[in-house]
C-alpha cells in the first residue's frame, strides 16, 4: 500500500529491461546482476530543484531559438501535454529538456555523421518548465527519421528525446516521444524494448484542438512520473 | 487534452541515445546553449572540503564508454540537501547537483569538482547519489559513491550493509592526493566480475 508520504516504486513492468538483445548495445552495457533494493531515504525523496528561472519563452520555441538568417525548414508542430504523477496529481514547476533531429533527420551533435543536411536555423534543443497544472508546450519542427548502425537498414522512427526531473531524485525520467502511425515503430528495437502494454504511452496523439490554423499541427504527449512523497505541509 | 493511452501508469524510460550532449550538457561539449548543470558544483564561497570525483564508465568488455552521462545529487558538507523535504535546508547555498558526459575527456572520465558531503540526518554515511545514462541503456541506473576514508561511518551504514559483502567495494571511492588537491577515483563497471552495485530504488 502506498500512502502519500512514500514514493511509488519503479514499475519494471512499464520500463524496458537493461539487456534487450535486439538492441545490440545493451548487451555489454546493461547491468547483469540483480538490483539491490534500497529504501528511499532523504537523499532519494529530495532532488535538484529547477523552477521557472531555468527556462524562458524562447527556450521552448525550437523554431526560433536556433535562428541565424531565416526560419528552420520542416513541418512546424506544437507538442504539449500534462505531466502527472502516478497518483494523478499534476507535477507543476518542473523542468523538461528536449532534443531532437532536424526535419532531415540530422542532429547538430558532432558525432552524427548521417549524410543529411544540417539546417543553419535549427539547433534542436529546448527547455520548458511546467505550469501550475503540470502543462508544458513546445513549438518545433517534426524531426526526420535517421539511420543507425544496430542492424542492416535500421532506421529510428521520428522521435523527440525528453528529460524530466519531477519532484525528486526518484522521479527522474529520460524518454522519447514518438509520432502516431509511424511504420518504423514496429521495426525499432528501442521502442520494442518497452513492454508491449506500455508502448502506447510513448506515442503522442495528433490533436486538432492543439493544431493552430495556418501555423502548426498539434500533438499531445502526456507524461506520468512516479508518485513522489509530499511534504508534511502538503499532507 | 485527453490522451487515454498516457493515463495508465508510468511513462516508460528510453535510452538517452548518443546525441544527448547539445541538449543536456551543451556547455561542456561546446554548444551554444547554457547548461543547467555541469561538472563544477562549487562556487568561490562554498563551504566544506573541496574534492574532485573522477572515474570512467566501463562496459562488459572492459572498454571505457565515451557516450555516457553521469548525474550526481548530494548533500552539502553538513549533510543537508537543498530541497524542501530536508527541512533544515542547505544553509550554504550549495545546490548539490552535477551532470557530466564522458565524451570530452581524452580518457573518457567524468569529472566533478564538489565538496565532500556530511553525514545526513537519517544517519547514513557520507555518500553521493549517482544516476547513469548512456546509449545502450534503456532505463537509467542508480548507484552510490561512498568514501574509503570514512571507515567507521561505512561500517554502520544501513545501505552498505544491505549489499553483499563481496560487492561493497564497488561502491567505495579511493582517496588520492593529486597535484590540485583531493581526488576520489570511482569507476563504474556496467558488467563483469567487478560489476558496480546498482539499486532498485
Ligand atoms: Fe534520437
Amino acid at each position: 500500500m502506498t500512502d502519500d508520504a512514500t514514493v511509488t516504486p519503479r514499475d519494471w513492468h512499464s520500463h524496458p529491461p537493461y539487456v534487450h538483445p535486439d538492441y545490440k548495445s545493451t548487451a555489454l552495457r546493461g547491468p547483469s546482476k540483480p538490483l539491490i533494493p534500497l529504501p528511499a531515504g532523504l537523499g532519494e525523496i529530495t532532488g535538484p530543484v529547477y523552477g521557472h528561472d531555468s527556462a524562458n519563452e524562447l527556450d521552448a520555441d525550437l523554431t526560433k531559438n536556433g535562428v541565424r538568417n531565416g526560419e528552420p525548414l520542416g513541418e512546424r508542430i506544437i507538442v504539449t501535454g500534462q505531466v502527472k504523477d502516478e497518483r494523478g496529481r499534476p507535477v507543476p514547476n518542473t523542468l523538461i529538456e528536449i532534443w531532437q533531429a532536424n526535419a532531415a533527420g540530422r542532429y547538430v551533435h558532432a558525432v552524427d555523421q548521417h549524410d543529411a543536411p544540417l539546417d543553419p536555423n535549427f539547433f534542436g534543443g529546448g527547455r520548458c518548465v511546467t505550469d501550475a497544472e503540470g502543462v508544458y508546450r513546445f513549438t518545433t519542427v517534426k524531426p526526420g527519421a535517421y539511420p543507425w548502425g544496430n542492424h542492416h537498414n535500421a532506421w529510428r522512427p521520428n522521435h523527440i528525446h525528453f528529460s524530466l526531473f519531477g519532484p525528486s531524485y526518484l522521479t527522474r525520467l529520460v524518454t522519447q516521444m514518438y509520432f502516431p502511425g509511424d511504420p518504423l515503430l514496429d521495426l525499432d528495437p528501442i521502442f520494442l524494448g518497452t513492454p508491449e502494454h506500455a508502448r502506447g504511452r510513448l506515442v503522442a496523439d495528433f490533436s486538432l484542438e492543439v493544431t493552430e490554423p495556418d501555423f502548426a499541427l498539434g500533438y499531445v504527449f502526456n507524461i506520468v512520473l512516479r508518485g513522489s512523497a509530499t511534504t508534511p505541509m502538503e499532507r | 487534452m485527453d490522451n487515454p493511452k498516457s493515463s495508465g501508469g508510468q511513462t516508460p524510460s528510453q535510452t538517452v541515445g548518443p546525441y544527448f550532449a547539445y541538449g543536456l550538457t551543451p556547455e561542456q561539449y561546446g554548444y551554444p546553449l547554457k547548461s543547467i548543470a555541469g561538472g563544477t558544483l562549487v562556487e568561490e564561497g562554498t563551504e566544506g572540503e573541496r574534492i574532485r570525483i573522477e572515474g570512467r564508465v566501463i562496459d562488459g568488455h572492459g572498454a571505457p564508454i565515451s557516450d555516457a552521462m553521469i548525474e550526481i545529487w548530494q548533500a552539502d558538507f553538513q549533510g543537508h540537501y537543498a530541497h524542501p523535504h530536508d527541512t533544515r535546508g542547505s544553509n550554504t547555498g550549495f545546490r548539490g547537483f552535477g551532470r557530466f558526459g564522458t565524451g570530452t575527456d581524452p580518457e573518457n572520465r567524468f569529472l566533478f569538482d564538489t565538496v565532500k558531503p556530511g553525514t545526513t540526518v537519517d544517519g547514513q554515511a557520507p555518500h553521493i547519489n549517482i544516476i547513469v545514462f548512456m546509449r545502450g541503456l534503456l532505463s537509467h541506473a542508480y548507484t552510490r559513491l561512498y568514501f574509503d576514508d570514512e571507515v567507521e561511518a561505512n561500517t554502520t551504514d544501513p545501505i552498505l550493509n544491505a549489499v553483499p559483502a563481496n560487492r561493497r567495494t564497488t561502491l567505495i571511492a579511493e582517496r588520492h592526493i593529486g597535484p590540485s588537491g583531493i581526488v576520489y577515483r570511482f569507476d563504474i563497471h556496467m558488467q563483469g566480475p567487478h560489476e558496480t552495485v546498482f539499486f532498485n530504488v
